[in-house]
């Protein structure tokens, strides 16, 4: 038997979220961003929020290729840019939900400058940080966050620099929601970004992943499925820990959880409450006034609820 | 393209006393950017400071990113989220954008980036004037693309030449550069601003057709295909790699081919469209000085010097530097003498004169390794020579 690969594009329950003309991906087999890829896909639905106006950016590298597979606007940019790139969107259109999903070389090594001084601003993107130790898309270097000793292609004799907890970076940078999980936590994942969707505010969630072609190998720690078995073992949940108490050591515990979720005024609404000092109440962005800005706000809420309520019943329909 | 009046929101008319830099700002807003993003550096900081202190009246956001890296990938996402956007910077900032310069190029993004010339290189004359980056502009970002830059003389071309690069950024959807300098960006002189109704501007033109033939590039080697805006449900997908006209990566050198020579040909096949230059007394002359920016207020000192001493001199005034006026440079070194390239820097622009000349004159170049503008004698012994 033959399968029909156009049929079981079509009928694919990711048909709608990712654009299915354009698998199969590039991702190695045991990788994790598949399953990061999913839960999302599976979080967007969830959350009610209309698809229409998300829109994912993604940097270089092979997360970095997750914005060419979702079906919403997206865009792939240079290496490191995606925070910036995805600034200028939220900032040019604030009414839309900006996702940043690329790899942590991209996002805290190249790109760390921006990472910090988004988190800085609390501005209101979901960063999602794919975390494998390893540049893969370049065949397997070092990265800001490879833990000690770990060998990598540049670091052929074991790595010799502190590598980053990005938790904590986030954290001290003023990020107002900050998780980690692993790629095995799917139901976690899912249920972060289903909230990070709907914070306002800057959120960053670090997914812990195996890079089976490069980082598992090179280090002789297994296959995909040896990687998922050690993040069960491995894994310590601790929610609201002290994120400078997530560091990661060489095949040690990977603390997991929700470690920050708090309220402060995001940078559009810093700059609302200064214009309006200002101005007077007929303070406009792009032509509308904060009443007007805040009655859409309010109204595309109800139907974010209204959307989640109706998806809600479906699943209990299906459970019955 | 078609054109609709300026929004007055953005449209601060009357007479004004005001420095290039100011100009810049104003320029943007009656053109309708409401979105910038930039960072400080001198001598260019004033731009970015009078549209952060206009953006609230205006309805218009600025936003100062963390470096001009930053900047620039923030106007592509401003640009694909609706609204026209600018930056400002200058050399050290200019070299740091040129990485996404090249992505604004290859994404076929508009947006508008201010060069405030000071000496180089690297942290060179910081407030110091100079016209160094005239070929950085043209060839900075890797691999091929071609963008438009223009060259004002003036606070007042400044405000003008903001317009202008707006509508053929918007037409072209090409980042426009314009390659001013310290010296026009930091003179204050007579700035009138036209009321909003004398403006005309190109406005975004966004796709409004069915989501299935939705298309956000047409490789045609034309402007004006439509873009569309993050939100209006067309799920549209960019990328830095080379992609067909769904905007999908295609790994090959064929497509590499395609859209090289789309975005290649764009501009060039469009040279005599987009190219702007002024010229005075030049049918006739033996000899004609070449120049832009501050250095053709400089070299009018000269030329009138020279005619008193019965040299007939013309001056032809390049506004647009990129496309290169190719062809009327070959048809002047036809029938002139020599052709006179004074400018601030070791000798850039001379060089696109000399190719263009096709060896049918002298070409002279004047150089200055910057910090100052020319004294007006050295253009004119430059002249003189060239009239022997």
């Amino acid at each position: 038997m033959t399968t029909d690969i156009g049929k079981f594009k079509k009928d694919s329950p990711m048909s709608g979220t990712l654009r299915m003309e354009r698998m199969p991906h590039i991702w190695c087999p045991g990788c994790g961003i598949g399953s990061e890829v999913n839960a999302f896909a599976e979080a967007v639905k969830r959350s009610g929020i209309d698809p229409k106006k998300l829109v994912v950016v993604s940097g270089i590298g092979c997360t970095g290729r997750v914005a060419g597979y979702v079906d919403f606007d997206s865009i792939h940019t240079t290496h490191g840019r995606a925070i910036p790139v995805a600034t200028g969107v939220k900032l040019a259109n604030p009414e839309l939900t900006v996702v940043v999903f690329s790899g942590e070389g991209d996002l805290a090594g190249i790109g760390g400058n921006h990472l910090i001084h988004a988190a800085r601003r609390n501005m209101e993107l979901v960063v999602i940080c794919n975390n494998n130790f390893t540049y893969g898309m370049t065949g397997g270097q070092v990265t800001p966050t490879t833990p000690s000793t770990a060998i990598a292609s540049t670091t052929p004799y074991g790595n010799y620099e502190y590598p980053f907890s990005l938790p904590f970076l986030a954290d001290a940078a003023g990020a107002t929601y900050v998780a980690r999980w692993t790629s095995m936590d799917a139901r976690n994942v899912t249920q972060s970004i289903e909230e990070a969707l709907v914070h306002k505010g800057f959120s960053f969630i670090e997914i812990i992943s195996p890079c089976t072609t490069l980082y598992l190998r090179r280090n002789r720690l297994g296959d995909g499925v040896d990687a998922l078995q050690h993040y069960q073992e491995n894994t310590v949940l601790k929610h609201g820990c002290d994120t400078r108490e997530t560091a990661i050591d060489y095949q040690g515990k990977i603390v997991i959880g929700k470690f920050v979720e708090k309220i402060k005024p995001t940078y559009l609404e810093a700059v609302d409450k200064c214009c309006v000092k200002l101005v007077g109440d007929d303070y406009q962005l792009y032509g509308k006034t904060i009443p007007e800005r805040e009655a859409e706000e309010k109204a595309e809420k109800e139907r974010i609820a209204a959307r989640k309520a109706a998806m809600q019943a479906e699943e209990v329909g299906a459970n019955e | 393209m078609k054109t609709v009046t300026a929004d007055p929101k953005g449209v601060d008319a009357g007479p004004h006393f005001m420095d290039g830099d100011h100009a810049l700002a104003e320029g943007a807003l009656a053109a309708g950017c409401r979105f910038f993003a930039g960072y400080p550096i001198t001598p260019s900081t004033e731009t970015a400071e009078r549209f952060a202190e206009r953006a609230p009246e205006v309805g218009a956001l600025f936003i100062q990113m963390e470096d001009e890296l930053a900047s620039i990938a923030a106007l592509i996402g401003g640009a694909w989220g609706g609204q026209k956007v600018m930056t400002v910077t200058c050399g050290p900032g200019f070299s740091l954008m040129t990485e996404n310069l090249g992505l604004a190029a290859m994404t076929e993004t508009p947006m508008v980036i201010a060069n405030v010339q000071r000496g180089g290189p690297s942290t060179g004359l910081p407030t110091l004037t100079a016209q160094q980056d005239m070929m950085q502009a043209r060839y900075g970002p890797h691999g091929d693309n071609a963008i438009i830059a223009l060259s004002p003389d003036s606070p007042q071309e400044c405000f003008d030449l903001a317009i202008e690069a707006f509508n053929l950024s918007e037409t072209y959807r090409v980042p426009v550069i314009i390659l001013t300098d310290e010296t026009v960006g930091h003179m204050h002189e007579k700035v009138v601003i036209p009321p909003a109704d004398q403006i005309q501007v190109v406005p975004r033109n966004n796709y409004s057709g069915p989501k299935e033939d939705f298309r956000p590039y047409k490789f045609d080697c034309q402007g004006g295909h439509p873009m569309t805006r993050a939100g209006d449900g067309y799920n549209f997908h960019i990328t830095g790699l080379v992609h067909d006209e769904r905007g999908y990566p295609v790994m090959t050198a064929e497509q590499g081919k395609v859209v090289v020579t789309h975005l290649m040909e764009k501009i060039n096949g469009n040279a005599d469209k987009i190219i702007r230059l002024e010229e005075d007394q030049v049918d006739g002359a033996d000899i004609v000085v070449v120049s832009y920016g501050i250095t053709s207020r400089i070299a009018v000192k000269a030329i009138q010097d020279a005619r008193k001493e019965g040299i007939k001199v013309g001056s032809l005034r390049l506004i647009t530097i990129w496309p290169f006026c190719e062809k009327r440079i070959d048809e002047l070194a036809g029938k002139v003498k020599a052709i006179v390239v004074p400018e601030i820097n070791y000798g850039q622009m001379v060089l696109e004169v000399e190719r263009s000349a096709h060896g049918k004159c002298a070409v002279i170049s004047v150089n200055h390794c910057g910090g100052a503008v020319h004294d007006p004698e050295v253009i004119l012994d430059a002249i003189r020579k060239a009239n022997k």
